[in-house]
């Protein structure tokens, strides 16, 4: 079923049905006579017809055109696309999680408060946060969350003349975004020659009008600042605080925390560091950490534990942001993550992360000759590298990555950070072999001779995929967006 | 060793002499002295599958589920069937160990179940189109609030009472952020006061929100209500709906709504004590570009082939930065995927049984709980699935009475409007039973 | 690179062709070409105010969006419609596609852009 191309609505024929339902047990009256005419549709439902064995073969045959981590590397920078541990899957369908409405009553989901309750202790262990707030539903979600804990800080003060968020240049698109909604202008700082936060620029940026600083360490380069307890005092001495993008966790695990570089605040993305699937775009969970001084502001409500060993939402904390999420977040991603901590414990998770750094530095050793590498220097969990080292037969970082499909493998993360040009961005992650990581440097290093030998067939990659370079201009244009029939 | 870490000590010796280093540590030298750990985390160590799983059992079995009790628990979360194709579905793992389909010629499974996705939400709100998904319900009410403020360049947010508070709570939470002024609309017998709202029209308003059913389960007059909200110029009618309820009743888009949002959970979704859930967007055309979140679109390929690809990603934050209108990065893929397969098999037809069986199951309800006077309604409005009783009891004693015959009951309305102290919100589903509601009746008569 | 005699040049980019007390404003045949194919272009309403280098308008391409600055300050009297059905006239000749119409505020802003023989002068520096 290669070609499969079909949309199931063009396997709907009527009569077909792929759902059975019992009979209803209540005498039926006219739905006229309980719900007056004027609210009831006279329009039919525009849904397929279709029976079960319909429904299960058609998602198969789509899932066969996917490509997922089950199937093979997925070296995609900042994404952390480590292994799915198949207990998660487990932990997170057991009854009593799964089947558990959010506002029974609080004897009855004792053991998910309890799950969340160990969760945030594990959470603020490992980046040296004092709290967490499990709510948010991303890492994008996650950053708001921390960004309106500095502002709900400032505005206590009473000192509203913070309205600037500093951000460096290498950072991720979605902390200008953020700082932005939270109702923030950015400063940009550029980077240093090495890629690294340009602490007079930084100097010059801070002032009194500085409401906080958004940083990765390390950054979207892989490299680990270390100036950043001098850049922690910077911000700190002109009145603001520090927010920690945490996407990069897996690079320091058991070896350095957030809390002790000098963040306040800082979120984490369970889907990358603490293995909970990433679902094809979601559900992913963002949990936000804060030291003692922003602990008062988190969102309701926590979950806090009583001398009876009885545990309790507590929606009592005065000067809350409120809420940010429907109920507590994403439980079933917790759950995941929890099982991920339980079974890797402190030892594992440092390892993980040695692991993690141990593949990365391989990676760019074996392709420094090949690719071009802005900074050769010592990275973290991940390395940029700035397209083909020769680039006089056209190739572009684009024909790389369409290349890479047809040897097998998910292409690294393209044409970011902004900063380096023609931008590859290989994250391997700790839980790839070396055989896996051998295989795909092959891949890379045949591929850059292909750059020489016959750059022609690169423009045109790939060519053993099902599609080819979908038109994007077209979809932009004229976007179709749901099927007409 | 580990289970999911392969390298073998003699890997890593092989590695690092590659690199040129020593040992482990000297990976991590560039970490101050200051900043790295000397000590272990104060975590437990390690362990095995079976311990793990035996430690999480024993927690989940310190909870009692829905599938122990009998639940007529609703209030933003409902437990509805589940047809097991679903989890067989969303088990598979090119679907769930797939990261967001950047790759558009390894993701075309993940491509074409949102695009079907995005069709079917379209179809049943009755909408020009829909996005790849948002958080939750409560987040996409304020992502429609923020988009309409987008739109129309203003600040002035008017919410119904009648939309559930959690959701209210939220976007107060993200407009004091924005500096944008949240206005309640208040509530009359239970519905959105009409009145009341004509009066808060002014040129700074740019959403009007309410909800569908409403948070006590009645039916909002969607079309009166949007065109007093058009009165104002360029002002966005929001509304929220309960997407089971639009098998029978009116599209929003046959009435005067702008942009459609609402809690994807009964589509298949597990209730997972609250999350994660399914945030659904359905907007007319004129919204498009300002839609938050992904979209896909259907193009063509190399060879002339039908494809699909994420697109209009110029709105997005990683190209837009500060200028996006929202910073949202993800989808709830997986979810999406649930409701997709759950809509699908239900189809046509069995989305209307559900619906129906809902109605008809929650009106005998009204009328068993009713009848002997001891539980009175709190409104006399027309309503869909959910209703509130008030008596003499208060909730609290009403619902220990409840769980101790394994019935799970009503939400306490007083916790959110304290001028209902003493209502219960009952939520119906096709899951129960004439028995479970004959039951019901008679340990709620029973209570003093 | 097309550069038309006669038109103001800003160096954002945009282009400013004077009819009296109004004005043609648009984008040049360089920003064109650096945004790649255009895929829709975000267009103010008619009676729009805006301060000179306020944001106007939006030109998105597949892979990024381009704010377009108003070189003069003005008020707008017509947007080219023509642009929201298709988009790649743009990039098919970008002086010949206005974006909006405005009436001019102060014609002594325009004696702060390029002429056109500067700006060709600053596409050259450019590169």
């Amino acid at each position: 079923m290669k070609d499969y191309n079909k949309l199931i609505f063009e396997l709907s024929k009527p009569g077909r049905k792929a759902y059975s339902l019992p009979a209803l047990d209540v005498e039926e009256k006219a739905l006229n006579s309980l719900i007056p005419a004027e609210f009831l549709t006279d329009k039919g439902l525009n849904f397929p017809e279709v029976s079960e064995v319909d429904v299960i073969r058609h998602y198969t045959n789509l899932s066969n055109k996917n490509y997922g981590l089950d199937k093979g590397f997925y070296p995609l920078g900042s994404c952390t696309m480590k292994y799915n541990p198949k207990i998660n899957e487990d932990v997170a369908r057991y009854d009593g999680f799964a089947n558990l409405h959010p506002l029974q009553a609080e004897a009855c989901i004792q053991g998910s408060l309890q799950v969340m309750y160990e969760l945030e202790k594990s959470l603020c262990e490992i980046a040296g946060m004092d709290r967490f707030t499990l709510h948010p539903a991303a890492g994008a979600h996650g950053e708001i969350t921390g960004i309106m804990l500095i502002k709900a800080y400032h505005d206590k003060k009473g000192d509203f003349k913070r309205n600037k968020i500093i951000v460096p240049d290498s950072a991720h698109g979605t902390n200008p975004a953020t700082a932005a909604m939270a109702g923030y202008s950015i400063v940009e700082i550029k980077s240093t020659e090495n890629g690294l936060v340009d602490l007079e620029a930084l100097r010059e940026a801070a002032g009194e009008d500085t409401a906080g600083l958004m940083l990765t360490n390390p950054n979207t380069l892989g490299l680990y600042d270390r100036g950043v307890k001098e850049i922690a005092k910077i911000v700190h001495d002109a009145g603001g605080l520090l927010y920690y993008d945490g996407a990069n966790m897996n690079a320091v695990m058991g070896h350095a925390r957030p809390g002790d570089m000098g963040f306040d605040t800082v979120h984490y993305n369970l889907h990358k560091t603490f293995s909970t699937p990433h679902g094809g775009g979601g559900p992913g969970s963002g949990p936000v950490g804060c030291k003692d001084i922003l602990a008062e502001f988190l969102p309701v409500p926590l979950v806090e534990k009583r001398e009876d060993g009885t545990y309790f939402l507590d929606y009592d904390v005065p000067n809350s942001i409120g809420k940010v999420k429907d109920f507590y977040g994403h439980f079933g991603v917790f759950l995941k993550a929890y099982t991920y901590i339980l079974m890797m414990g402190n030892d594992g998770l440092k390892k993980a992360s040695e692991m993690a750094v141990l593949n990365t530095n391989y990676i760019k050793e074996k392709l420094k000759d090949y690719y071009h590498l802005p900074i050769d220097t010592l990275v973290k969990h991940e390395v940029v590298f700035g397209g083909l080292k020769d680039k006089s037969g056209g190739v572009t970082t684009l024909d790389i990555a369409k290349r890479l499909l047809d040897y097998g493998y998910h292409p690294p993360t393209v044409y970011f950070p902004l900063i380096i040009e023609q931008a590859l961005m290989i994250e391997p992650t700790e839980t790839e072999s070396k055989e896996t990581i051998d295989g795909f440097i092959d891949a890379m290093i045949a591929i850059a001779e292909e750059a020489s030998s016959n750059p022609e067939m690169l423009k045109t990659a790939p060519h053993n995929t099902l599609v080819r370079r979908p038109d994007e201009t077209k979809a932009a244009r004229n976007p179709v967006v749901k099927y007409e029939g | 060793m580990y289970p999911y870490i392969p390298n073998t000590p003699q890997d890593e010796q092989e590695m690092l002499q590659a690199i040129g280093l020593d040992s482990i540590e000297q990976l991590f030298e560039d970490i101050s002295e200051q900043v790295h750990l000397t000590k272990p985390l104060n975590i437990p160590a390690s362990k095995s599958e079976l311990e793990v799983s035996r430690y999480l059992k024993s927690l989940a079995d310190k909870n009692c589920s829905v599938s122990q009790l009998t639940c007529f628990l609703g209030a933003g979360a409902y437990d509805h069937y589940i047809p097991s194709v679903i989890d067989a579905i969303i088990q598979r793992s090119e679907f769930y160990t797939s990261y967001t389909p950047y790759q558009p010629e390894i993701s075309q499974g993940t491509l074409q179940y949102i695009f079907e996705y995005q069709t079917l939400i379209s179809n049943l709100t009755g909408m020009d189109l829909a996005n790849a998904s948002l958080y939750d319900g409560g987040t996409a009410i304020t992502e429609a609030a923020l988009m309409a403020c987008a739109y129309s360049r203003k600040g002035e947010i008017i919410v119904s009472t009648g939309v559930n508070p959690e959701a209210r709570q939220i976007l107060k939470t993200y407009a004091h952020a924005q500096n944008l002024k949240v206005i309640e609309v208040e509530t009359k017998d239970g519905v959105t006061d009409a009145a009341m709202l004509k009066e808060l029209i002014n040129d700074e308003t740019a959403a009007v929100i309410v909800q569908n059913p409403n948070f006590f389960g009645l039916l909002e007059d969607l079309k009166g209500l949007g065109e007093i909200a058009h009165k104002g110029k360029k002002v966005s009618m929001i509304a929220s709906v309960e997407p089971i309820s639009l098998a029978l009743l009116k599209k929003p888009g046959e009435l005067d709504v702008d942009i459609v949002v609402g809690e994807g959970q009964p589509l298949g979704i597990p209730l997972q004590f609250g999350g994660p859930y399914l945030g659904f967007m359905a907007v007319k055309k004129d919204y498009m570009r300002k839609l938050p979140g992904r979209i896909v679109g259907e193009t063509t390929d190399l060879d002339g082939k039908r494809a699909y690809v994420l697109t209009l990603s110029a709105r997005e934050q990683h190209i837009r930065r500060e200028k996006a209108t929202s910073n949202i990065c993800s989808n709830q893929g997986l979810n999406a995927l649930a409701a997709t397969v759950y809509m699908v098999t239900m189809g046509k037809e069995g989305l209307k049984e559900v619906a129906n069986q809902c109605v008809q199951k929650a009106h005998y309800a009204f009328n068993e709980l009713t009848q002997s006077g001891k539980y009175k309604p709190l409104f006399d409005k027309p309503f869909f699935m959910e209703f509130a009783l008030t008596s003499d009891v208060s909730v609290d004693k009403i619902n220990k009475a409840l769980l101790e015959e394994k019935i799970i009951g009503g939400y306490d309305l007083g916790k959110d409007y304290p001028q209902y102290k003493n209502a219960a919100l009952y939520a119906v589903t096709e899951k129960r039973t004439k028995e479970d509601i004959n039951k019901l009746r008679r340990v709620l008569e029973g209570v003093k | 690179m097309k550069v038309l005699k006669g038109l103001y040049y800003s160096i954002n980019h945009e282009w400013v062709k004077v009819e009296g007390e109004e004005a043609f404003v648009g984008i040049t045949d360089y920003a064109q070409e650096h945004l790649g194919d255009i895929v829709y272009v975000e267009l103010p309403e008619v009676d729009d105010e805006f301060e000179r280098e306020d944001s106007f308008s939006v030109v998105e391409s597949v892979k990024a969006a381009s704010d377009v600055y108003l070189p003069v300050s003005g008020k707008v009297l017509a947007v080219n419609e023509a642009l929201e059905d298709e988009p790649a006239l743009l990039n098919t000749d970008a002086y010949e596609n206005w974006i909006v119409k405005i009436s001019l505020n102060d014609k002594a802003e325009l004696d702060e852009l390029m002429t056109s023989e500067e700006y060709e002068k600053f596409l050259t520096e450019e590169a």
